[in-house]
């Protein structure tokens, strides 16, 4: 099979659960992130048919680019070269394999899709935390909507009380999805929406509670502890929550991104990644990087404004669609 | 994470200690070591193959100094060659000979334009200027929200319409309301975009075309990792930007996106973000930034120290300038000001290369009001008199402490303390030690 006729096989596929505007959507989108990886691969393997020592070095070079890191990508190239050598023993290597090979990897490092935490008995409080501008409102705005679709009751917790107009922001959300926003003026203690919020969920009977947060550089030790005070007063008012704990990393974002995520998981066990802006030309490598040396695995994929852009992460799905192309 | 690295280098150290000249070898283990760093701070591939082919043509063959091994001389010079590319200290901002000056602010979403446009409203009032704020965001929601409640916080004016018009209307309009004001700058607010979004580009070159600003400035975040590149040419390719503004440098990110987006647009980057609130806006240090990036503050201040007492050009461009006579009262001022948005003490040496570990250093104590006092005081001179505080007579000092608020003999202290550290600076010369010294004692009088 060739490269379109596997592409259109894949777009037929997809059509069958999801809407037609959505698809082209998508996979418009994530072309973009792919093409220019696929691109070099391709053009990388019709130079080098052969596997040396160069070719390491350019296969080196894509993931180092896709912001995968140095560590990861050399302990994912010495797999493969491993790999190759044990299977590939008397027959020639092509650069097929080496791809399948090197997605088998990926997706092995990435595990197996995880769904979102969801409690027993309602409510189900979920907390978007992250750093400053990676997309937690609007993360918060899609997942409440993608919960109204399916008829559920959602309440809105605007713990962010610093950023100016953020209460605002997450209002219009809220009003786009249809859900309640539980808020107190500018500048209040966090923890108290939060304690608002989940006791208007129990005295309303709602399914879930969306906390957003404010951004917060994980290097403010003291804005770290508001934080991990906003999670003690959920814990408290509701057994067992919060369910789900969700760091917003920005596909843009480099290195740093594990440093984030480790100091979050630290102070507020982060359960989830809903990596942002993967419309852009971002790769997200870095979620490599957390889920090996971290274990955090990537619920949720933001891929636009829209109150619709939002996705469930699928690891063999998003390896796919990076090497697309190639198969 | 750079224990590691320190740890590694000294190693490396060690294999190289004891030559004359820097040979090839020398060359390549340092410098497969400075490759990692670099990529460990986010600087991009390609960036870091260009600039470490460089710099070992620049290295190989070079003497190395006596009191330096070989590998620190290589680190020597990547971190020189890193300050030279990120460039020019401190590019101010173009003011049109015809005000206002107009300033757009771009890039993608969340990178922290709309702060940043707050903070150079801020930044420029205390200027004595006279800013208009517009929001050209008509697309997050409540952008225009956020931009007005910065603008109510600083005292500036915001023009502003409603969510969803046209964003080079608004813009236009913003700048004919800027005129009509008075005003002699103004600060639009963009939506962020995408640098693939054909449509949304678009829109930015049909506002730039429409309202003709004397600055572009791109912001970007400092945790962007390799897209940094695609995302700085495409927008200068777009708009010519005319500087960056790197923001958010007050997590622990190493940066490499400032160098980045240097290499690939040449462009000068002219603030960094370093807080959430409205006066956490710096000019840039390359220098500072070299370090930054390449992680290695331990061996830098290691490398100085070796070389303290002979090799003067390695102080850095402030030792220079307190050595030299044209150590101002602007750069005086500049300092403080630092300070002042900076905060904690310790903070700030450990940005100082070598302050650190000076002893007696984290006992010193900043005294706020005699910080705020000296500010403004300063801020009360002209820009000439700042230049040259010799021309201050009697006059001048009354009219300045009238400004600052302050009584004439606040001001006479002042003038008194600034020509005695001048004085203090020119006698020590050369030594660096003597410089930090002369500093710490003499330069920061309000340090006890
Ligand atoms: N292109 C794109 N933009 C996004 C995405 N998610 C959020 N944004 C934008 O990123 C900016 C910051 O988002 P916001 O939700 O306010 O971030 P917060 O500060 O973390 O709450 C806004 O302009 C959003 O519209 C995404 O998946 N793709
Ligand atoms: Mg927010």
């Amino acid at each position: 099979m060739n490269a379109s006729e596997r592409s259109e096989k894949l777009a037929q596929h997809n059509l069958h659960d999801k809407p037609k505007g959505l698809l082209a959507g998508l996979s418009q989108r994530l072309a973009r992130t792919s093409a220019s990886i696929v691109g070099q691969v391709q053009s990388l393997l019709r130079r080098r048919p052969t596997l040396d020592a160069e070719f390491f070095d350019e296969l080196e070079a894509i993931l180092l680019q896709a912001d995968v890191g140095i560590k990861t990508t050399t302990r994912l190239l010495s797999g493969l070269s491993r790999n190759l050598k044990d299977g590939g023993q008397g027959r020639t290597v092509s650069g097929d394999d080496v791809l399948k090979v090197l997605k088998d990897e990926i997706v092995t490092v990435l595990g197996p899709p995880e769904p979102l935490g969801e409690a027993m008995e309602s409510p189900t409080v979920i907390m978007v935390v992250g750093v400053n501008g990676t997309g937690k409102t609007t993360t918060v705005g899609k997942l409440c909507y993608r919960f109204r679709k399916s008829g559920s009751q959602v309440i809105l917790g605007a713990t962010d009380t610093f950023r100016a107009a953020a209460i605002d922001q997450l209002e219009i959300w809220g009003n786009r999805a249809g859900a309640r926003v539980i808020r107190h003026e500018e500048g209040a203690d966090p923890a108290a929406v939060a304690y608002d919020a989940c006791q208007a969920a129990k005295a309303r009977g709602a399914d879930y509670v969306i906390l957003d947060t404010a951004g917060r550089l994980h290097t403010h030790v003291n804005l770290m502890r508001e934080l991990e005070k906003v999670k003690r007063v959920v814990e408290r008012e509701i057994p067992g929550a919060p369910h789900e704990v969700l760091l917003a990393l920005d596909a843009t974002s480099g290195q740093n991104g594990l440093i984030q995520a480790t100091t979050f998981k630290e102070a507020v066990e982060v359960s989830g990644i809903a990596l942002t802006k993967l419309d852009g030309t971002a790769k997200g490598g870095v979620i490599l990087a957390i889920r090996d040396s971290l274990g955090i695995p990537v619920k949720l994929i933001g891929i636009g404004e829209g109150i619709e852009d939002l996705r469930d992460f699928d690891p063999n799905e998003f390896a796919d669609a990076v090497f697309q192309d190639l198969e | 994470m750079f224990e590691n690295l320190t740890a590694r280098f000294q190693e490396t150290f060690r294999k190289l200690r004891g030559k004359g000249k820097l040979s090839e070898a020398d060359v390549d283990e340092a410098l497969r070591e400075i490759r990692i760093a670099l990529l460990e701070a986010d600087v991009n591939f390609k960036v870091v193959r260009d600039f470490v082919s460089n710099v070992r043509e620049r290295a190989v063959g070079q003497e190395v100094a006596s009191s330096l091994t070989p590998g620190q001389q290589v680190i020597k010079i990547v971190s020189a060659e890193l300050t030279r590319l990120m460039g020019g200290r401190e590019a101010k901002i173009q003011h049109s000979p015809k005000p206002p000056t107009v300033i757009m602010v771009v890039g993608l979403q969340g990178s922290g334009k709309t702060t940043t446009v707050a903070k150079l409203g801020h930044l420029m009032k205390r200027q004595g200027r006279k800013p208009l704020l517009v929001a050209a965001d008509t697309r997050r929601p409540a952008a225009i929200k956020q931009l007005q409640v910065l603008g109510e916080k600083i005292g500036i004016e915001v023009f502003a319409t409603h969510e969803g018009d046209d964003a080079v209307q608004v813009a236009s309009s913003g700048v004919a309301r800027g005129k009509f004001l008075g005003c002699d700058m103004v600060l639009v607010d963009t939506a962020g975009r995408l640098h693939v979004d054909d449509e949304l580009m678009a829109e930015l070159g049909r506002m730039q075309k429409e309202i003709l600003p004397q600055e572009v400035l791109l912001v970007v975040d400092a945790m962007t990792g390799q897209d940094a590149v695609n995302v700085a040419s495409s927008f200068d390719e777009r708009l010519e930007l005319s500087g960056v503004v790197l923001t958010k440098l007050d997590g622990d990110a190493r940066g490499g996106a400032a160098l980045s987006t240097r290499a690939v647009t040449g462009k000068p980057i002219k603030f960094v973000g370093v807080g959430e609130k409205v006066d956490a806006l710096e000019p840039f240090h390359p220098d500072r930034m070299a370090s930054r990036i390449l992680g290695m503050g331990d061996i830098l201040s290691l490398i100085e120290k070796a070389e303290a007492g002979y090799d003067q050009t390695k102080a850095g461009e402030l030792a220079e300038k307190l050595r030299t006579a044209d150590f101002t009262l602007e750069d005086f001022q500049d300092q403080l000001e630092q300070m002042q948005k900076i905060g904690p003490l310790d903070e700030i040496l450990s940005m100082i290369p070598g302050m650190a570990r000076i002893k007696g250093v984290g006992d010193m104590k900043v005294d706020d009001g005699r910080l705020r006092q000296v500010g403004a005081i300063i801020n009360s001179m002209t820009p000439e008199e700042r230049k040259n505080p010799g021309i201050i007579g009697g006059s001048r000092r009354r009219r300045i402490a009238k400004g600052s608020g302050v009584r004439v003999q606040d001001v006479n202290v002042l003038l008194r303390q600034f020509d005695q550290v001048k004085g203090m600076l020119k006698q020590f010369g050369g030594s660096g030690k003597a410089q930090r010294r002369a500093m710490r004692k003499g330069i920061i009088p309000f340090m006890q």
